[in-house]
Parts: structure tokens; sequence; C-alpha cells
């Protein structure tokens, strides 16, 4: 029934990134875009064109990769869907590429039609074509867009239509109410949605990397346990059901197995655990009088990346998908945790606390070339765009014996540590994550 | 791609359907990980956490990275063991906490260490393990607000709580 409602039409013209951008590179010059008016045929569909604009220019904008040209330059203001660009005019104001879109009323629905132009090379690049049977999917067409577009031009996966779910915080820092809260990766307030209602704590949300659940753990009846929740269904179900502590859960690559710590009731000692999600069956993958935890796999599954104090000091060791060749790979000075593999599987984001303050950084998987990318007096729970270019986490201040201070807000930032910038939330936020492309 | 753009369409569907709740928060926020309150300047009935705190010291503290007894500690949970014989009908959980220089999950794992060393020090000392309980609140619930060592050194705490 739904496909019949659907009209879509998609003409990809060619393969080829129009540019090629590393993250190697380190900070690349943002590239000039023109977006057009986005053309409606009434009020309904004009106000649809402004939404749309707005979403793929501050979309676009935010990724570091691109600037737009000041539109009081235009030289030409036309539609330019059905019509060929004047190029010389978009050439004049150093727009290297050019997006002109229209919007109008059909009897499947509403439709955008849009034209993505090389200006430099005078020649159109991509083209599309789509219906969505009501305003309500709005804000993903222009999400949708936003990633052809990005990746049309730099040659990377997109990221735009993504979700990014996180932990609400309100009231006093030693009585914190905490909600999972979910939001399109912009924060966009409209997109803005609780997920539970704060009579539990909640903590450390992670969406599995191919559908749209996430594991993470709550306090239900004041014990901490690791759930799951599937966010098609609205179902919740508790997955560590055992007679301690279960916390720190990721899913595997393939969405079908959580990793997690189980605190073994009779000694307190933190192992990490997998569990089969299909047949629920349990595999003890650590085996130490230290404390392990905060488990991260391998884009390909075969690795698993986890803190541990069995040196002394909390540091980030490698083991293999069973729990064998353990290696320590942080080699500098200080404190680490939080240690997740880059979904590229080249590198591992991490924090480190050294000299009074956290640093967020990444390092090669062996450990190697590790840098900084944010320093604070406290930062935490990195987590990867989905494409492996940019990084959230979470900063918080210094707080003050008369209970101010401590505001904990989410952060966005490129590993090359350019373009840092706060992503709104309606109230504190904490322990973000990003979904997989929806 | 173009089963990409697809399965937006799809998923819209299920964003109008989605069962995320949106009732406010509210409620009593994790009861049992407050502290008890202070004598309003009545009598002390005892065999209460107000007669463990005032009387006996309802908590051990602890170095920082660390769940090892120090001496004032064990002396405080040979206190707590006398009384908790003393009065046999109460049950206690035992929280384990950390301080915030560190991050969440590591301070879980440490915050159930603490929990866990004064649970067996009492378990030595002749308490039966089916009167106690432990858990860890990691760094989620301090005692004392601030960025400084002065709270800190409050917050890296074992605290037993009367459970009846």
């Amino acid at each position: 029934m739904i496909k019949k409602i659907l009209f879509i039409l998609f003409f990809s013209l060619s393969a080829n990134a129009a540019l090629d951008i590393t993250i190697s590179q380190g900070k690349v010059e943002p590239t000039p875009i023109a977006i057009t008016q986005i053309f409606g045929t009434d009020s309904d569909t004009a106000r649809y064109g402004n939404t749309l604009r707005q979403i793929i220019n501050n979309n676009l904008t935010n990724s570091g990769l691109f600037y737009t040209v000041n539109e009081d330059l235009y030289i030409q203001s036309d539609n330019l869907v059905e019509k060929v660009p004047r190029f010389e005019d978009w050439k004049l104001i150093k727009a290297q590429f050019l997006l002109s879109a229209d919007v109008s009323k059909t009897e499947k629905g509403i439709r955008l039609r849009m034209r993505l132009y090389d200006v430099f090379n005078a020649k159109e690049i991509e083209k599309l074509q789509l219906t969505i049977p009501n305003e309500d999917l709005i804000r993903r067409v222009g999400h949708t867009v936003s990633d052809i577009v990005y990746e049309r031009i730099t040659g990377e996966t997109g990221y735009f239509d993504t979700r990014i779910v996180y932990v609400s915080e309100i009231g006093p820092l030693d009585q914190r109410v905490k909600r999972l809260a979910i939001m399109d990766q912009d924060g966009h307030l409209d997109s803005h949605q609780f997920l539970t209602d704060g009579k539990n704590l909640v903590l450390t949300p992670r969406f599995a990397p191919n559908n749209q659940i996430i594991t993470y753990m709550e306090y239900k009846n004041n014990l901490p346990r690791v759930f799951i929740y599937n966010l098609k269904t609205g179902e919740r179900e508790i997955v560590g059901d055992f007679p301690g502590m279960t916390f720190a859960p990721r899913f595997s690559p393939d969405s079908q197995s959580v990793v997690m710590s189980f605190s073994d009731p009779n000694t307190a000692n933190s192992e990490i655990y997998l569990m089969d999600l299909n047949t629920r069956s349990l595999s003890r993958l650590t085996n130490d009088s230290g404390i392990d935890t905060s488990p991260s796999f391998s884009p390909d599954g075969q690795k698993i990346v986890f803190n541990s104090d069995r040196g002394g000091s909390p540091q980030l060791f490698i083991m293999d998908k069973k729990g064998d060749n353990i290696k320590r790979i942080s080699k500098g000075k200080g404190v680490y945790g939080n240690p997740v593999w880059s979904p590229r599987g080249d590198l591992i984001a991490f924090t480190k606390l050294t000299q009074g303050n956290f640093h967020i950084g990444v390092m090669d998987t062996n450990g190697g070339n590790e840098r900084v990318i944010v320093r604070d007096f406290a930062l935490e729970s990195p987590a990867w765009s989905p494409n492996g270019r940019y990084l959230i986490f979470h900063r918080q201040k210094r707080s003050n014996l008369d209970g101010t201070g401590g505001e904990v807000t989410i952060h966005f930032i490129d590993i090359t540590g350019y373009n840092e910038r706060i992503i709104p939330t309606p109230r504190d936020g904490s322990d973000p994550a990003w979904s997989p492309l929806l | 791609m173009l089963k990409k753009l697809f399965m937006l369409f799809v998923a819209g569907f299920f964003l109008a359907s989605c069962a995320a709740t949106k009732t406010e928060e509210g409620g009593n926020v994790d009861a049992a990980s407050t502290s008890a309150s202070s004598s309003s300047g009545g009598e002390i009935t005892a065999g209460t956490q107000e007669d463990l705190i005032v009387n006996v010291g309802d908590r051990v503290f602890f170095e920082f990275d660390s769940s090892e007894l120090t001496v004032d500690a064990q002396a405080t949970l040979d206190a707590q063991a006398a009384w908790l014989t003393q009065y046999p009908d109460t049950n206690i959980t035992v929280e384990g906490h950390a301080d915030e220089r560190g991050t969440r999950e590591y301070n879980l794992a440490l915050g159930d260490k603490r929990a866990f060393s004064v649970y067996s020090y009492l378990a030595q000392a002749g308490i039966d393990t089916n009167r106690m309980e432990y858990v860890s609140w990691g760094k989620e619930r301090p005692e004392v607000i601030g960025s400084d060592e002065t709270a800190y050194s409050q917050n890296r705490r074992g605290v037993t709580i009367v459970s009846n």
C-alpha cells in the first residue's frame, strides 16, 4: 500500500566524485556552492521550499566542507531545474557548484525536483525527482538531498539523514533526572523526541550499526542492567538480566550481538561478555581481576578494543573477538577510557585524563599516531559519525559547592580538530550516539 | 541509492507511529540512592538509618581510583558490623560511588568494587549476606556538588543504607 502512493524517480549520472576529499588532508578549504531559491507553485510549496533550502544550507555549511555563496551576489535568479544556468554568471561570483530545486503538488503528494551543476565544467552532475505523501517527511527530504550533494561532490558517504540518541539531563547535579532522547543529527527541535519518562536513571545509549535499535543501561528497580529498545516497535527488553550489574553495552557490527560488561556478584569484578541476541547465549571474553569495560568492536567484527586497569591504571587494550591475544595499545601518559572503533576501521577514538584535563583523541588501531582533537576540564563519550569523518561527544563545565555550574552539552567536531560546534538540545545533553544512515 | 530513497519513505511512516513516550518527567528519583536526612531534633529511633548515621557512621571513603578499605574505613565498618549484630532485623543495601574524574563506565565498575569491599568486609565480620545487597551508582549521585578535591574525596564513598 505504501508503495502505491510513492512515486520516486532517481537518476545518477556518474559515480565519480567531483572533488576528492580525504581525511588525511587536514583542514579542508570549504567548497563554495550556490543554492538558488527552492521555488514553489503556491504558498505551501513555497514554504516547503524555504524549509528545504534552510536544511540543505545548514547541513552543508555545518559539515565544514562547504560554504554557501551570499545570495545577494547572485546574478541569475531563475528556477534552474528545467533551464540551463548561465554558468558565466555563477563563475563570476565564484560558486563552484550550483544547486537548484523546485517543489510542487501532484496527486501523489509533494514533488521535489533538484539539479546539481558543476559550474566550472558547465555541466549538470546530478538530478533527482522524488515525491513524498505529506509534509511530515520534508526534513528527511532535506537531509537526503544534502547527502546526495555531499556524496556527489566530496566522494564520501553522507551523514545527514541520521539521528542522534542521547541522554537528556535536568535537575540538581546530585539528583539528576536523565531521559533517553532522540533527534535529527542537526538537533532541530521539530525532530526532538523523548524516549523514556525519567523515572529510572538511564545511561550510555548506542545505536545498532544496521537498524533502528538502541542498547543502553537503565536502573530498573534500582538494579543497573543492559536493555535494548526497538525504536520502530517501541519494544524494550532487558538483555543483561543476571544477578549482577550489566553495563557498557555496544552492538557488534552485524547488530546481532551485544558486547558488554558484566560484574560478577560474588566478586564485583567486571568482565567483558558477548551476548547473541538471537540465541541469548552468553560468552565470556576476558578473565582478569582488573576492571574490564567499554568494549567496542572493529567494523569487520574481528577485534575488540576495551578499557582495563589490569596493568594498574586504566588503559586501552585490543583482543580478538574470542578474547585471545590481548595487547595494550595506549602508550601515552594518563588515564585512558571510552575507546570507540571508527566505522572506517582505521582509527580508535578515546578519552584521556592527564594533567587535570580530559582529552578526546584518535589513534591508529595499534596505538600509534595518537593525536588530541579537543581538550577541556571534562569531556566524555566520543561517538563516530557513520562516515567516520566526525565525532560527537559531551563537554561538562565545572560545578560549584552551591550547586551551580556543571552544564553539559553535546558537541560536533571534525576529526582534524576543526569546525567544532554545539548540537543544540532543549535541556542539557550527554552520552550522544549516532545512528546509521536511515 | 534507489533502495535507500525508497526505505526513507517506508521509514517515514514509522516516525508517526513510533511509540515514544511524551509524558513529563517526574515521580521519585531513585529513592534508594538518596542519603538519609538528618535529625530534626527529636529522639533517634534505635536501629534506623538515622541511628546508624549519628551513632555509628553510615559511610566510608576511598582513595582516588581505589576500592581498598582504609584503616579508618575498617574501623567504621567494624562499628557498623556491631550495630548490625545488635539489630538483627535490619537489612541493608551498600551503595558504591565514584568521583567525577573518570569515565561513566569505568566509574560504574569502580563503584561496584567499592560497594563490594564494604559488603564483603561486613560479611567477614559475621553479617549474614541474606541481609545485604550492594549496588554501584558510579559517578551519577554525588554527595557533594563541586569540581575540586574536597568534593571528590566525599564522593568516593561506600554508603550503608538501611532498607527496611
